[in-house]
């Protein structure tokens, strides 16, 4: 990537799929950086910003949401042509987000209980993160990002930098910040253990147990952790809903809910 | 003044007297304080600020408090803290690179701690032997971590003896507790009218002096005795440690590996919690304006996979390699490498781990079945 992302003021597009905006929003959100950004890149495309676009190419593309649509299958191609470095941001273009439970349900059914006339409807029956669909350069996690961390990959671009991401687990961020173990101090259900980190261990910090929005933690041991929530009371079935969430298509944690859901009887 | 040898007694309604004169000499004091269901170090100014009243339970990947039922100060022996992030931050910058311009030279400066006072009340005999265990690490040898020794001057001790412990305790094992004997600034056994107070540095006595503490009574020093003993003798939790390195050598191939690799989550959480645990990562931020960028450290972990990587490979790719990596280094790698155990006994890696895997059973399950592979 470091070779790519040399204009002296590189040209930014930030693309929406299938998403509810909120990665987008915690771009805006960078109050205090944002006009100094602005100052380093040219924002050439950002609808939730602006409603002036500029065309292609672009040095930098940030892509949020899945793909849901065939329409959407073409756009990500257009996307990736125009653009030379390419960032899948968020838990709908990381791994098909929230959405993604249509994957494990019959949608032709869903679409004509929702909608009066499904057949309007042009809808794939998967939603899918958009490295399946093509090449990506780098992959911001979480639901939504961690906006320091879309701050932090874009700077160390400008400076020729690979984007070094955060791969501990939850628990090392949660110790590190000096929470208590919602788990073993308050016997909560939390996917802390199994999760990546990036997130500063937000939900921990207040109280309540991490929902592995940020997907599977490298090496995450799923069933063992399911074993001991498990031991807390909470039924198999709730707990595959919980390895089944927003993350729930990576591998590490479909398997596991698989696994729970083989053995609710 | 008393002498130096001789213990002093620090009535239970003068304790806020020593809170004073240390936030009078410019310390910022820590204390166990009740959080979030279990106690950690955070700064306080009162006496009532502090977990009294209460005392833990602690069992493989549980923990909870209760009331004690009695004005105990001292009821909660340990929390997931210990002195480790007052020396060795959880996340602190080391450099401040700058640079003029794009292909011009760069200038970098170390950024060192404030270095502000600190005094930690509460420290157990454990977490104090860990810190002596860390000061090997850190500063001695060729290269002693700045940013750490400038933490260490200004840290000032008042370690509290054991006269209760919990299950996953093993001090007794590894030789560092109950009883506070070294490596304090003050000492303190509390009993149910007062503390037991002794010196061990000239901070220390110095603030004794201030105090204007008598001499503990013989009554004192014999119930004192007696609690620390009954403490000791109820702690069953034990790690058999007299050929442990070699056993562990020995059986870098054994089965159990595979079996805990299993059950352990590789989250990180006992390496986290350990107080000698020292290994970290370095990372660098670039500023905004494109021109510096601060080198930071924070803790890390031989359970991250990361940890392990190198170019083009993970040399220690399973879970069960990792899990192996850390028990065999910090009870036998250590030995050679620091000429100490890395493990004090403090049971923490067994409370904190959210599976509640036991480093004990797991030593003592490769002992029983040696040579099964």
């Amino acid at each position: 990537m470091s070779a790519r992302v040399r204009a002296a003021r590189p040209r930014l597009g930030v693309f929406k799929f299938a998403s509810c905006d909120g990665c987008q929003l915690q771009l805006l959100n960078l109050e205090d950086e944002l006009l100094a950004l602005a100052d380093r890149v040219e924002i050439a495309h950002f609808l939730e910003a602006s409603s002036r676009v500029e065309p292609g190419p672009y040095d930098v593309a940030l892509v949020e949401g899945s793909i849901t649509t065939s329409r959407d299958v073409e756009r990500i191609r257009e996307v990736r042509d125009q653009s030379a470095f390419l960032i899948a941001i968020g838990a709908c273009a990381t791994a098909g987000g929230i959405q993604h439970l249509r994957n494990v349900a019959d949608v032709e059914a869903w679409k004509s209980e929702i909608y009066p006339h499904p057949e309007w409807l042009d809808t794939l029956a998967t939603s899918t993160p958009i490295s399946d669909h093509i090449p990506v350069d780098h992959e911001i996690h979480g639901c939504p990002v961690n906006k320091r961390e879309v701050l932090r990959v874009m700077l160390r671009a400008l400076l020729g930098a690979g984007p070094d991401p955060p791969r501990a687990s939850v628990c090392m961020e949660c110790k590190r910040s000096g929470h208590v173990c919602v788990i073993v101090a308050g016997g909560q259900a939390c996917m802390g253990p199994v999760t990546r980190a990036g997130c500063g261990a937000l939900c921990p910090s207040l109280g309540r147990g991490c929902y592995a929005c940020f997907g599977p933690y490298e090496g995450a041991n799923g069933p063992a952790l399911a074993g001991r929530l498990e031991g807390l009371g909470l039924p198999r079935r709730d707990l595959a809903r919980r390895f089944r969430g927003i993350t729930g298509s990576h591998p590490a944690f479909r398997s596991t809910a698989e696994g729970l859901e083989d053995g609710d009887g | 003044m008393p002498d130096a040898s001789e213990p002093c007694w620090l009535e239970r309604t003068r304790l806020q007297r020593l809170l004073d004169v240390l936030l009078e000499r410019g310390f910022e004091v820590h204390g166990p304080v009740l959080r979030d269901g279990a106690t950690l170090f955070a700064p306080v100014q009162r006496v009532a600020e502090l977990a009294a009243g209460w005392r833990d339970e602690q069992t493989p990947g549980g923990y909870s408090l209760e009331p004690c039922g009695e004005a105990r100060t001292f009821g909660v022996v340990s929390g997931p803290g210990a002195l480790k992030p007052f020396v060795f931050a959880p996340h602190e910058p080391l450099l401040q690179v700058r640079m003029d311009g794009p292909g011009s030279s760069f200038e970098a400066e170390p950024v060192l701690p404030e270095g502000h006072k600190v005094a930690v009340l509460g420290a157990r005999a454990c977490d104090l032997a860990a810190l002596a265990v860390q000061d090997r690490i850190f500063l001695r040898g060729r290269f002693p971590d700045p940013h750490y020794a400038v933490r260490r001057r200004a840290l000032f001790t008042i370690g509290v003896s054991c006269t209760r412990s919990v299950s996953t305790c093993f001090c007794t094992s590894q030789g560092t507790g109950p009883e506070v004997t070294g490596g304090y600034d003050l000492a303190l056994t509390e009993l149910a009218e007062g503390f037991v107070v002794r010196f061990g540095s000239p901070e220390g006595e110095d603030l004794v002096g201030a105090l204007g503490l008598p001499i503990a009574s013989e009554e004192a020093l014999r119930r004192e005795r007696s609690d620390l003993d009954a403490c000791a003798e109820g702690i069953e939790r034990a790690l058999d440690s007299g050929d442990l390195r070699d056993l562990l050598y020995a059986n870098l191939g054994h089965p159990r590996w595979e079996e805990v690799g299993e059950r352990c989550l590789g989250c990180g959480n006992c390496t986290m919690v350990c107080p000698t645990c020292f290994c970290h990562d370095q990372r660098d931020e670039p500023a905004l304006d494109g021109a510096a960028s601060l080198r930071v450290r924070e803790w890390d972990s031989c359970f991250n996979p990361e940890h392990s990587q190198i170019h083009g490979i993970n040399f220690r790719a399973r879970v069960r390699d990792r899990y192996r990596q850390w028990l065999v280094h910090k009870l036998a790698g250590w030995v050679d490498q620091f000429d100490t155990s890395g493990c004090v006994g403090c049971g923490r890696c067994i409370t904190w781990c959210p599976v509640g895997i036991d480093l004990t059973e797991e030593v003592d399950a490769i002992r029983r079945t040696e040579g099964a592979s």
